[in-house]
């Protein structure tokens, strides 16, 4: 092995290229860093998307009110007895019935789909394409046909789900709606978009 | 060539002046320290207390001096959040704006920036300087904002102090009043020594508010720069290895 | 089995690489602006701002992207907008900073790029386009300095730009009506906001990237000059290369990329440690939103500006001084024309030119730092004098660089190998 100067000279060239290349090339990627970073939501967008807490205790037995989290229309819904026997009898017609599908918090993920079985929190986005789902209560409506129980109706793509959210077999909708983190801050108040406390 | 360099530099270092305002020209060295969290703390309730009444700092969220004071939700909540409600909100005044300049005869201004535009020294000696003065408004005069419509509303921390001006009368016959010093008429709460530990604090807050951004940006400063001189080395050698070619 | 693998993906790139060229003068444009540029071996310290100005021109140009995203150009939201961007926005701050601290840098590496060329004499014959594009890039860079100035919409950008704009209303009979039109209103207002901020996010950088592809054109169109003022092309080998040359890649980049690495460093050390830069890079006054009905008690033009200023306030009369400030950079436009020396390069010129330059940059300097003072008597006497020796320096020159005795210039380029 006896290596001329000029081989040394090659291996010491290419070496110094290749190491100042790669010091370079992190340079400029840490560099990138914070203008990627520059997209996330700033201060204000958070300030803005922060909890909203909403008094239910005019909710009656049945209605539903519509509040504004993060840009997206929150639906809560207070669901009667009558409202909850609906569900188990659905459970072979919906896609996903258990609640598999990650559309959830995990102490969302029951029967109901909720924390307590009459307060139905839910994200009023169909999970088809983005439309607003209109609540439609009335049971076997002549345009929803004599097996609607009542539930939610995407007059968009005619996307169903019912009173849980949880959405038809058959429909374009692949999953059920998205129930948000909340908590209850008290019998009477409730807090969406986040769930601290309920882990 | 050097010498080019060399008034380059000199140029480029001779500081723009600060905007002269002081009718006395006196102007008090601040030494607050804006890496001291636990004077960051205490300017903060400094602040709220004295100051949010009137001014505002619109720019500052309250969630924010939390975070980089160290200062928990329980008690950000508790000792100086008292115009907003929640924590991510900036602080706004209670005041509204057309109260204040109808009281003050102008809207009492907002003190996000005010580190930044009329500088540390200004404000410490700003706050340090407010003596009695039966002919003003609000009974209060100041030696860097002679005529300033704010009340001194530390008056009852510092004392009442009056200051004693010599009339002097120059060459082309003109007198000015130049300021000789201040003589306390009244005991306040804080011992002078608290009180300028009052200022200082004060000073030091709104020397952080001006800039939030001004202590995470030095410690990366060390890191970038570190990495560019090992980057220059290498460069340096690679240069040195590509012109041995170079006859 | 991985050498043949990476063989293999070699080949796929070299394939894709030769399908492109035949369809796109890739390699010819490598050859001739990087592999195959022959530039002087001796290019001392000045030949780094060139390539460094270049580096300025990207950073502003993607750190300003992203300042856009953020920045509202309304005389309303700008200035809290900018607060946004410094406070809300994840490192908006660093952004924000390396931008308004970026065109400081931009002006110190342009303003030491074209003392080069004036000590050198890169504006002579052949290279007097090359020069007369650079000067017109030196406009364009004012311009788009001058208008990003006011988009802070702080009380400096506020009043800056009322001076500025109110200097187009000395010229005779049309002046009021100029500056009305520039404005778009009878004062610098949400209007006048608006279209700056249009020109200074499109319509001048896009000026500024044909005038820089023209400079670098025209440059390798004539070959660049050196520190010597020779003209390496005298002597070339039997392929047509230059003697004193060597290929601009990688000899030329990889010194680069040392300059580059200083550069950073005192860059960052500046945008870390002292962003305002002691009320130089930054203002004071512009941390106050702009008020159209107070005046600061001392403004001053940014510190790239004050030696056309200092100039401006030299002269007791509004179109005096107006015209004086615009003919100062007009000569600058001449200076190919001017010069009647029989070398280039300071380094063979007499006594006479190399005093001429060394008191022309004194006055130049001298003129920035009165710019940014308060315009005492004193200060406006200097002015004058300094205002006078700086046209002295070219309305003089055809004379004294034909009375100037020049060493005799070698024949090719001094070079000391390291």
């Amino acid at each position: 092995m006896s290596a001329t100067s000029d081989d040394l000279d090659k291996g010491r060239r290419h070496f110094l290229t290749l190491a100042t290349g790669v010091a370079g090339g992190v340079g400029v990627i840490a560099a990138a860093v914070p203008f990627v970073s520059s997209f996330r939501p700033s201060a204000r967008a958070r300030a803005l998307g922060a909890p909203v807490e909403v008094d239910i205790s005019k909710l009656e037995p049945g209605a539903l009110i519509k509040v504004e989290w993060r840009g997206k229309p929150v639906y809560i819904l207070n669901r009667t007895e009558a409202a909850l026997a609906t569900l188990p009898p659905l459970d072979g017609r919906v896609r996903d019935p258990e609640s598999q599908q990650p559309q959830q918090p995990d102490y969302a993920r029951n029967q109901y789909r909720s924390v307590r079985p009459e307060v139905f929190v839910m994200i009023g986005v169909c999970t088809h394409l983005g439309c607003a789902p209109e609540y439609r209560p009335d049971v076997a409506p002549a345009d929803l046909g004599p097996d609607w129980k009542g539930g939610f109706f995407c007059p968009c793509h005619g996307s169903k789900f019912d009173l849980a959210g949880r959405v038809y077999d058959g429909v374009p909708a692949p999953l059920n709606l998205a129930v948000p983190p909340h908590r209850f801050l008290s019998d009477n108040t409730l807090l969406i978009g986040d769930d601290r406390g309920l882990g | 060539m050097n010498r080019f360099i060399g008034f380059l530099a000199l140029a480029l270092f001779i500081p723009a002046a600060f905007a002269a305002g002081g009718g006395s020209g006196i102007v008090m060295e601040s030494h607050n320290d804006v890496g001291n969290i636990a004077s960051l703390q205490r300017g903060a309730r400094n602040f709220v207390n004295y100051c949010l009444g009137c001014h505002s700092a619109k720019f500052v969220r309250y969630n924010r001096v939390a975070r980089d004071l160290g200062i928990s939700e329980e008690d950000l909540a508790k000792y100086l959040m008292w115009t907003a409600e929640k924590p991510h909100e900036t602080m706004d005044v209670a005041m509204p704006a057309d109260d204040a300049a109808r009281w003050f005869g102008r809207t009492p201004p907002d003190l996000s920036l005010i580190a930044r535009s009329r500088g540390v020294d200004w404000l410490y000696t700003y706050l340090m300087t407010f003596y009695v003065d039966e002919s003003a408004v609000f009974g209060a005069n100041n030696l860097m904002l002679p005529g300033a419509s704010m009340p001194n509303v530390l008056w009852e921390l510092e004392g009442r102090k009056e200051a004693v001006f010599e009339e002097t009368v120059d060459d082309e016959g003109n007198s000015h009043e130049e300021f000789v010093e201040f003589r306390q008429l009244t005991e306040g709460s804080l011992s002078p020594e608290e009180f300028d530990q009052f200022a200082t604090d004060l000073v030091n807050f709104l020397d952080y508010m001006g800039e939030p951004m001004q202590l995470k940006r030095q410690s990366l400063g060390i890191r970038v720069i570190a990495y560019l001189l090992v980057f220059f080395l290498l460069a340096l050698a690679l240069k040195k290895e590509f012109w041995k070619d170079v006859h | 089995m991985a050498n043949g693998q990476a063989g293999a993906i070699g080949e796929r790139i070299r394939s894709v690489g030769d399908w492109i060229g035949a369809r796109f003068p890739i390699s010819s444009m490598w050859r001739e602006h990087l592999s195959e540029y022959w530039a002087p071996k001796n290019f001392n310290f000045w030949y780094y701002f060139g390539s460094l100005a270049l580096l300025m021109l990207v950073m502003q140009i993607v750190t300003g992207i992203f300042l856009t995203m953020n920045y509202k150009p309304s005389a309303d939201e700008a200035f809290a907008s900018v607060e946004y961007i410094m406070r809300d926005v994840p490192w908006g701050w660093l952004i924000r900073y390396m931008h308004a601290v970026g065109a400081s840098f931009f002006f110190i590496v342009v303003y030491l790029h074209m003392f080069r060329g004036l000590m050198y004499g890169s504006y002579r014959k052949p290279r007097e386009l090359v020069w007369i594009l650079g000067m017109l890039i030196y406009l364009a860079l004012m311009a788009e300095a001058f208008m990003g100035y006011l988009l802070p919409w702080g009380q400096m950008s506020y009043w800056g730009a009322q001076v500025i704009v109110s200097l187009f209303g000395a010229i005779p009979v049309i002046g009021d009506g100029l500056s009305e039109w520039i404005r778009g209103d009878y004062y610098i207002s949400d209007i006048t906001l608006n279209r700056f901020f249009s020109f200074h996010v499109i319509a001048v950088p896009l000026v500024l990237l044909a005038l820089v592809v023209m400079h670098i054109l025209a440059l390798h169109e004539v070959g660049s000059n050196n520190p010597d003022g020779v003209e390496i092309k005298k002597h070339k080998d039997e392929t047509g290369k230059p003697l004193d040359g060597i290929a601009f890649h990688p000899y030329y980049t990889v010194k680069d990329l040392v300059g580059v690495a200083v550069f950073a460093i005192l860059f960052s050390a500046v945008v870390f440690f002292a962003p305002e830069f002691f009320g130089l890079f930054l203002e004071h006054a512009n941390f106050e939103p702009a008020d159209p009905l107070k005046t600061p008690e001392h403004i001053a033009p940014v510190w790239y500006f004050t030696p056309f200023y200092a100039i401006l306030r030299a002269i007791p009369s509004k179109i005096g001084g107006v015209t004086l400030m615009g003919l100062a950079i007009v000569v600058l436009f001449l200076l190919p024309w001017l010069d009647r020396s029989p070398v280039r390069s300071i380094r063979y010129k007499g006594w006479i030119f190399r005093t001429a330059i060394a008191v022309f940059a004194v006055s130049f300097l001298a003129l920035g730092y009165l710019g940014l003072k308060e315009a005492s008597p004193t200060y406006v006497l200097l002015a004058r004098i300094f205002t006078f020796l700086y046209f002295a320096f070219f309305v003089l020159m055809p004379f004294y660089s034909r009375w100037d005795k020049p060493k005799p210039a070698p024949d090719r380029v001094t070079y000391h190998h390291e």
